[in-house]
């Protein structure tokens, strides 16, 4: 599993959005998360404020919030969807989403209305290019 | 402004070595944190952690009128001020409002320093510039002679001694010691709400002794934590909770105002001492989840009764905290009220100063 180092890392298995959000898409559901590089920029994680289950999110919208100590930072959906479930862990320990963002600090899971947009994300090759510019 | 325009200190080079975050502040770029805010706060309340602040600016004030002079434009009583003494003040305008707050230091019997905010200092050295004209004193910009290291945290003092072969003034007491074998000035003063010092080194030191002391084991801080601390210990930061709109009274810095010297402003803070304020600046936490940020309304029911002026997670309190403007008869110590944080209300409650207290 992917954990934080100084230099980042990004999962081949992984969907990608501009935004620095990923998908592990599985059949009509989907992990939603932020990737290494948003982690990073944001700093240590303290507030994770989720939707509430049955909230229906919109690809490119914002659908919840991470905050650090300084700053707030909108979490944008790479796919569209119904949320089934929220990471209820990062109540207590928002600071997975530093430690381990691809694993234990996954952020909802979602039920895909629109799976065919999938095709719209970045895979880890495009995603690297885009923060390498 | 654009980034090319950003001074730097003398010390950006270990910033940038020690993978710091750097952002620009007051026209600087400045180190906003090194490892973490987390890590650095805790560090100035457990150990020790060391903040360049050299972008701060110093004033001079000298000459046979100088105590005259800064009565008139310091609002807390500079006639106090033994020589080697320190005293913070507010440097208000006509009208009352706080043009910057400050300390000032007496660094010989007609000879004070004043240090200002980075924000204000071109503006404050306009306005004492100005205002020196009737006395016999002279105002000197002498932010280019130090850069400014503070030290804070209960072994600070301990290990700097140690380290410097020094011995550091008292709290409110400014000395004048070698470092790095060159004049500088230790001032027994900080932002943190821990024990600690103020040094103000000859510029072509600060390196070799910033890298001496961070050898000592004093952790490297930056703006971020500087804000955490000082805002759990309800310390105002001006252009946030002071401004030329506000007066000190409504900011709760009555105790450093001696209206009978005379100083510029001074009737109009009799006058609001007097009668009151419509607002007074109050420090609240929230109760349950959420973070509080600069700008969210205060409510109560469907009314706006106040506003935040500086709002952030208190790592030592573990929760959502910060200092607001709220209506008069709203600011007693237990009053509920909610923040709206972007569109969601969270309950609040009005806590008395300091939000954080050492305990020991």
């Amino acid at each position: 599993m992917a954990t934080g180092s100084s230099e980042g890392t990004y999962p081949d298995d992984l969907r990608y959005h501009e935004e620095h959000d990923w998908a592990r898409i599985e059949g009509d559901r989907a992990t939603l998360g932020i990737t290494w590089y948003a982690q990073d920029s944001l700093g240590e994680v303290v507030f994770f404020d989720p939707p509430e289950v049955g909230t229906a999110i919109q690809k490119d919208s914002s659908y919840a919030e991470v905050e650090s100590v300084k700053a707030v930072s909108d979490v944008i959906a790479p796919l569209s969807g119904e949320i089934v479930e929220v990471n209820d862990a990062l109540q207590d320990s928002p600071e997975k989403v530093n430690e381990d963002p691809y694993g234990e600090g996954w952020l909802v899971k979602v039920r895909l209305t629109s799976p065919e947009e999938a095709e719209t994300l970045l895979g880890v090759e495009e995603y690297r290019k885009l923060l390498d510019n | 402004m654009s980034d090319a325009a950003l001074r730097r200190t003398p010390l950006y080079e270990q910033h940038a070595d020690l993978g710091a975050k750097l952002v620009p502040f007051a026209g600087w770029e400045m180190p906003v944190t090194y490892e973490g805010i987390r890590e650095e706060h805790s560090a100035v309340r457990r150990h020790a952690g060391m903040f360049d602040v050299s972008h701060m600016g110093q004033v001079e004030v000298e000459g046979s009128g100088a105590l005259a002079f800064l009565q008139r434009v310091l609002s807390n009583d500079v006639a106090k001020i033994a020589v080697g003494g320190a005293q913070y003040s507010c440097l208000c305008n006509e009208e009352g409002g706080v043009i910057d707050d400050l300390f000032a230091y007496r660094l010989g019997g007609d000879r004070y320093l004043v240090v200002t905010n980075a924000a204000n200092h071109d503006a404050d050295l306009e306005w004492l510039g100005r205002q020196s004209r009737e006395f016999d004193a002279i105002v000197r910009d002498v932010a280019d002679r130090y850069a400014m290291l503070a030290v804070q945290g209960p072994h600070a003092r301990t290990v700097l001694e140690a380290t410097l072969g020094i011995e550091l003034p008292p709290r409110f007491h400014v000395s004048h010691p070698q470092i790095g074998r060159r004049p500088a000035l230790a001032c027994g003063t900080g932002y943190t709400g821990e024990d600690g010092v103020e040094l103000l080194l000859d510029p072509e030191v600060a390196v070799p002794i910033w890298c001496e002391l961070l050898e000592a084991g004093i952790v490297p801080c930056g703006l971020g934590a500087r804000d955490t601390l000082r805002l759990e210990v309800c310390y105002p930061l001006h252009g946030n909770e002071l401004s030329a709109e506000r007066n000190p009274i409504e900011a709760g810095l009555g105790w450093c105002c001696k209206e009978e010297t005379g100083f510029i402003g001074s009737e109009v803070v009799a006058r609001a001492r007097a009668e009151g304020t419509a607002e007074k600046l109050v420090a609240f936490e929230i109760e349950g989840q959420g973070i509080p940020r600069e700008g969210n309304p205060v409510m109560q029911g469907d009314e706006q009764v106040g506003a935040v002026t500086s709002g952030t997670y208190a790592p030592s309190l573990e929760l959502g905290a910060g200092m607001a403007y709220v209506r008069s008869d709203l600011a007693e110590v237990g009053t509920e009220v909610e923040i709206d944080v972007r569109g969601k209300r969270r309950p609040a409650r009005i806590a008395s100063k300091p939000l954080y207290a050492k305990r020991s």
